[in-house]
């Protein structure tokens, strides 16, 4: 239930895009995030066929426009801010206009990719980059548990609301601290649960 | 504090990418030799679990607030090593998942939050550990630590911002280091509040990890200490020597030295120099010192104010 809030998985599954190898995808999403980067603003074929990339991903994966418009307006306020400042400032520099537009094409970028491809089918393909094995499993078990500790989160603050009344600043600090302390107490309990459970399944 | 793409330029990217490699892989290293296989599940779930924390809000003063930020926390609860992994598999989930924090700016990302930030705050928090002993020396210990290692690792961010050339120097620095040293005393804060909680319900989670009676580990302290002195060389040390850089000199000599932009933001004391003292090196040292002092007095008091009674000393 939680897990729309935390917003990624937009349309259909079922779509060229999604169909394509993960390792393809995150190959070339790479080459389009580190070009954009590294060109300089002359060479306007390469941002001429980077949009026309990104555009055919959108309408062959049926991303809804409006849930990338929201997702680039949340992830930026960063790169709005500061070119905002400098559009105001006298005598600011004028390379702005080209940082926003770089980093907007390498957001939306990475937006598409995570949005058409399984994180799971990821980690697979950077096993085959020769990502050492034990920060593969960490990464999955973090993705595996980031959904039941964030839920465990939420009901924690949740029960800690219908116990207090309206609480001074001060008290609340503490008693927010108390549940953060907890889930930690509770993931380090859950930890040596998964443990037995990955001996008893023959890990290792 | 997560830098996005195209805000910095490819041999910033590939530098802190180099320096990230090594670290990243050295605290697996480290991880791999001296954690019992029990305890290898832990690193996701800890790294869940920062995840998580980070989405719990603090209230701070007019209706704005704030989050832990959390790696000198994890540096204290499960040590240095430990801490790098699970900062680092954080960074790259919000990055590859939630596309917070750039893809090409991943390295400089892992550099200062994970690196940095875990690093510093360790090696601080063991300092001030040998001195001052009890649970209340571990939590002045820790907001000591918190604030310095948020304050240093938003220093290398401006100074990785400035390397590209996207904000100058004098507007990055005195920007992100006022506020984040605001930020950092909330991060020492939160954390210390955390580090309680965890103690009163169960001391032994944190005893049988990290204690602070543990022998030192000389390939840890060569290793890191190399790190995140190279980091710093590369990232600050060429904006903060006491002579004028190769920027200042060229453009003292071609006569255009009287254009320089004014700063976004004006600082409380401009480019770390307290009025009346014209000594520019010394000043900004002493300006820095005088600013770590109060902190580190305030660290001493909430220390006193958070645990009552010294059980143990």
């Amino acid at each position: 239930m939680s897990a729309d809030w935390l917003g990624h998985r937009h349309g259909s599954i079922d779509n060229p895009i999604c169909r394509m190898p993960a390792t393809l995808k995150l190959g070339v999403s790479l080459v389009i995030i580190v070009g954009t980067v590294l060109a300089p603003m002359n060479w306007t074929g390469w941002f001429f066929s980077v949009s026309l990339i990104l555009l055919l991903t959108i309408v062959l994966s049926r991303t809804p426009p409006i849930f990338l418009l929201k997702r680039l307006l949340m992830l930026s306020p960063f790169v709005l801010g500061v070119v905002l400042v400098n559009a105001f400032q006298s005598g600011g520099r004028n390379h702005w206009p080209a940082v926003a537009a770089k980093s907007g094409l390498c957001l939306l970028t990475a937006i598409l990719l995570s949005n058409t491809t399984p994180f799971s089918d990821m980690l697979r393909s950077l096993k085959s980059f020769r990502i050492p094995a034990l920060l593969i499993t960490t990464l999955a078990l973090m993705h595996r548990y980031l959904f039941v500790l964030t839920d465990e989160a939420e009901r924690m603050r949740r029960a800690r609301l219908s116990r207090t009344f309206a609480p001074g600043r001060r008290f609340e600090w503490r008693s927010l601290s108390t549940v953060v302390g907890q889930l930690f107490i509770r993931a380090s309990e859950r930890a040596e649960h998964i443990y037995d459970a990955m001996c008893a399944r023959g890990w290792k | 504090m997560h830098i996005p793409d195209g805000f910095i330029d490819g041999k910033t990217a590939v530098t802190a990418a180099v320096l990230s490699v090594a670290g990243v892989g050295f605290a697996l290293r480290q991880v791999k030799r001296e954690l019992p296989p029990r305890k290898i599940p832990l690193l996701g779930l800890a790294a869940a679990f920062l995840f998580a924390a980070q989405m719990i809000n603090f209230p701070v003063a007019g209706g704005t607030s704030g989050h832990l930020v959390g790696g000198t926390l994890v540096a204290a609860l499960l040590g240095p090593s430990a801490a790098v992994v699970v900062v680092t598999t954080v960074l790259i989930v919000q990055c590859l998942l939630f596309q917070d924090g750039g893809v090409m700016a991943l390295g400089a990302n892992i550099f200062n939050m994970a690196i940095i930030n875990s690093i510093v705050g360790y090696a601080v928090y063991r300092l001030v550990c040998h001195r001052l002993t009890g649970v209340r020396g571990r939590v002045t210990a820790l907001v000591f630590a918190a604030w310095c290692a948020t304050v240093l690792a938003a220093m290398c961010c401006a100074g990785q911002l400035a390397w590209s050339g996207t904000i100058p120097w004098s507007i990055a620095f005195s920007a992100m280091t006022t506020v984040h040293m605001l930020i950092g005393v909330g991060e020492g804060l939160i954390s210390a509040l955390v580090f309680l909680a965890v103690y009163h319900s169960r001391p032994d989670l944190i005893s049988e990890m990290a204690t602070p009676e543990q022998p030192k580990r000389l390939r840890e302290l060569v290793g890191y200490g190399l790190l995140t002195t190279l980091g710093i060389a590369a990232f600050l040390a060429p904006f903060a020597c006491s002579w004028p850089d190769g920027l200042d000199s060229v453009a003292e000599k071609l006569g255009f030295s009287h254009k320089v932009i004014a700063p976004l933001l004006p600082a409380p004391a401009p480019d770390y120099q307290v009025p009346g003292i014209h000594w520019a090196t010394g000043a900004t040292a002493l300006a820095g010192a005088a600013g770590t002092m109060i902190v580190f007095v305030l660290a001493l008091l909430l220390g006193r104010w958070l645990v009552p009674k010294p059980k143990d000393s």
